[in-house]
């Protein structure tokens, strides 16, 4: 079934509020008000976008360190996103994480991990409790090329379809592991090649195209609430941006050319979704261009929240440690 | 004397101990670009079969060090602290045990080298001050070079020792740059620093400081302001955990009555909390004041900047455990 207007609508906004958060953190970072580490999500929009377009609230995600545009895409607060960068009281976290572990539990947010793959297992051990528990709610992880090589990976992998769990791989291929290419570190053509292996589906997407992502995580929805089990989807992207903010000496020692870039560059995600939108009347630019707008206003309250958000009190310091 | 970086000393330490012995090589994530600094150009003066960029494959990857070093190679392994937990199985099950249990058959030349982040908003994740837990398993050797003099020389050791050993390069440590002699300026034409001798960074009499990676700095900061308070204090950097060079601390208390112990790591069951137990049940009639352990608190690390500065030891913590000590 083809998404609704609305549904399209949606998918724009919140690859809008994605690129435009990041570009922000990009401004910010490069004026220091930002220290920590942040990995910049911008050119795979697409991605966490068409696939979260597909769940509802009560379905889980886990992430990675490219952290920011999963829970935006889940539907989370920029506000929240935008403290915790800062490490400020008013973050998902309360600035206990940072950049590479937001989380929000309230709407499935299971958490970003800065330890590559290890998300994995996670997602595979919601879908099982989702299992246990007799709910129909569904799990995601989003890894990349370089998680795809850890044990934690196919040890996963291999539970999730012997145990039918209702988990969805989510693999974002953007062809780098900071400076190494999949083409050197992965032994088949294709990361959904392996998927046979593990008696599961396995589909490769163009990660740039938000509704054909929505599409193939649509099926393998369908395939997890139906107790069939798992299915592994490798979306083909790539990063426009740098591995992580404040690496140069990867810029220095360049790993990929820049006409690769420049080439990865003209399948910007967005303009491919606005000119699908667009093109079959369902929806107008003047419609684009007012999302773009609203966004923007709502990325700049959201810095604005950050700011005037208060840092943790030292006391804070020992809190969180333990449940009661 | 060449003054370079303490990541310039771990890279020329490197291409020496390839250029000595055909079997080192080395292997990591994104080496050949250099990411974390100490690989820049050995590919192209070694080539594939020397110079591996590994898959992200932590655990697979170490054990495949660990498995050549048992037929005869001796590999260097470069990651990060935090990404030990990842290999961990492989390290703690197999290379700390694997001679002992084959009766002493095994020999297991593999050096890890591992960046140790913290202090700089890296959150729980990359911030790990593990060397505590490495130093409590038997059978692995737990290395803490303070300095490029020291990295260059005890790496040089570590690729030759015949056990594996861990190297823990401190970021705060890293930052420094320092004195390292050219080879042809050294008595037998090279540089090897021994494991198992500590380096007595300070002669005072006051009050000894152990400073554990990181926490030599702050220690050596401290004892500048203390001294203008006329308080005198003897630092003392193990620089190798594993062996333990108990004697010079012990040597030392006898003579200043006193201990502080600066560890980054966390406080409980730290390399602090071992070496303040070794000298209580050691040295206990020289003591005139409780040893004080000056670690980080015993909590993960929280990414604020409102936060994370609150765990560390820091050089005022250390000025404010030698007063207490003094008093
Ligand atoms: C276990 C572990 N090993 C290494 C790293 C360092 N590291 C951080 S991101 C990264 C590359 C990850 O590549 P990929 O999974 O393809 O994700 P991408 O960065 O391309 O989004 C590496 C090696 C880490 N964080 N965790
Ligand atoms: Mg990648």
């Amino acid at each position: 079934m083809p998404p609704d207007k609305d549904l399209l609508l949606q998918m724009l906004e919140r690859m809008w509020r994605i690129r435009i958060f990041e570009e922000t953190v990009i401004e910010i970072h490069s004026s220091g008000e930002l220290q920590g580490p942040a990995h910049p999500y911008i050119g795979q929009e697409a991605v966490a976008v068409g696939a979260c377009a597909a769940l509802k609230d009560t379905d889980y995600i886990a992430g990675n360190h490219r952290s920011h545009g999963h829970p935006i895409a889940k539907g989370g607060d920029l506000g929240g996103a935008m403290a915790e960068l800062l490490g400020k009281s008013g973050g998902y976290c309360k600035g206990k994480g940072g950049s590479m572990h937001l989380a929000d539990f309230s709407i499935g947010i299971l958490g970003e991990s800065g330890i590559v793959a290890s998300s994995v297992p996670i997602a595979t051990g919601a879908a099982l409790a989702s299992k246990q528990q007799g709910k129909d709610f569904i799990s995601m992880v989003f890894f990349g090329d370089g998680a795809s090589n850890q044990g934690a990976c196919h040890e996963s992998m291999n539970m999730a379809s012997l145990w039918s769990l209702p988990v969805i791989f989510l693999c974002e291929n953007n062809q780098y592991a900071i400076t190494t290419s999949y083409k050197n570190s992965v032994s088949v053509d294709h990361i959904s090649d392996r998927a046979p292996a593990y008696n599961m589906p396995g589909v490769l997407v163009d990660g740039q195209d938000a509704i054909a992502v929505y599409e193939a995580t649509v099926h393998a929805v369908e395939r997890a609430r139906a107790g069939e089990g798992p299915t592994l989807i490798e979306c083909m992207t790539y990063r426009f941006e740098d591995h992580s903010l404040g690496l140069d000496r990867v810029r220095d020692n360049p790993y990929r050319s820049d006409e690769e870039v420049d080439e990865w560059r003209q399948r910007d995600p967005i303009p491919i979704h606005e000119e699908a939108i667009t093109s079959t009347g369902v929806v107008t630019p003047e419609d684009c261009a007012e999302v773009q707008a609203r966004v923007r206003v709502d990325v700049a309250a959201a810095l604005e929240f950050a700011r005037n958000s208060p840092y943790p009190e030292a006391k804070e310091l020992f809190e969180d440690m333990w449940a009661e | 004397m060449p003054n370079m970086t303490y990541m310039a000393a771990i890279a020329e330490a490197t291409r020496e101990e390839m250029e000595r012995d055909e079997s080192v090589y080395l292997m990591g994530e994104d080496i050949r670009a250099s990411v974390y600094g100490a690989s820049a150009g050995l590919f192209e003066i070694f080539g594939e079969d020397r110079v591996i960029d590994t898959p992200l494959s932590e655990n697979g990857f170490f054990g495949a060090a660990i498995g050549s070093s048992l037929v005869g190679q001796r590999p260097i392994v470069e990651t990060v602290t935090s990404f030990f937990w990842v290999g961990m199985d492989q390290m703690i099950s197999q290379a700390a045990k694997m001679r002992y249990m084959f009766g002493g058959q095994a020999k297991l030349p593999v050096t890890w080298r591992a960046r140790m982040f913290y202090a700089r908003g890296a959150a729980a994740h990359h911030s790990d001050r593990n060397y505590n837990i490495f130093m409590s398993t038997p059978g692995l050797k737990v290395i803490c070079p303070t300095n490029p003099y020291d990295a260059k020389g005890l790496m040089k050791t570590a690729v030759r020792d015949n056990n594996p050993c861990l190297i823990f390069e401190d970021g705060i440590a890293i930052s420094s740059r320092g004195e390292v002699p050219a080879n042809e300026d050294l008595p037998g034409g090279e540089l090897l620093v021994p494991f198992g001798e500590a380096r007595i960074v300070r002669e005072g009499t006051d009050c000894t400081i152990v400073g554990i990676a990181g926490g030599v700095a702050h220690a050596e900061n401290a004892a500048k302001i203390l001294e203008g308070e006329g308080i005198s204090c003897e630092i003392i950097d193990p620089r190798t955990l594993v062996p333990l060079d108990k004697q010079t601390i012990l040597t030392s208390v006898e003579k200043t009555g006193r201990l502080v112990v600066v560890d980054p790591a966390h406080e409980v069951c730290s390399v602090a909390s071992e070496i303040s137990s070794i000298v209580a049940q050691e040295a206990f009639w020289s003591l005139q004041a409780p040893i004080i352990k000056v670690a980080s608190a015993q909590v993960n690390v929280p990414y604020s900047p409102a936060l994370e500065p609150l765990v560390y030891p820091t050089p005022e913590r250390v000025i404010e455990a030698v007063r207490e000590t003094m008093s």
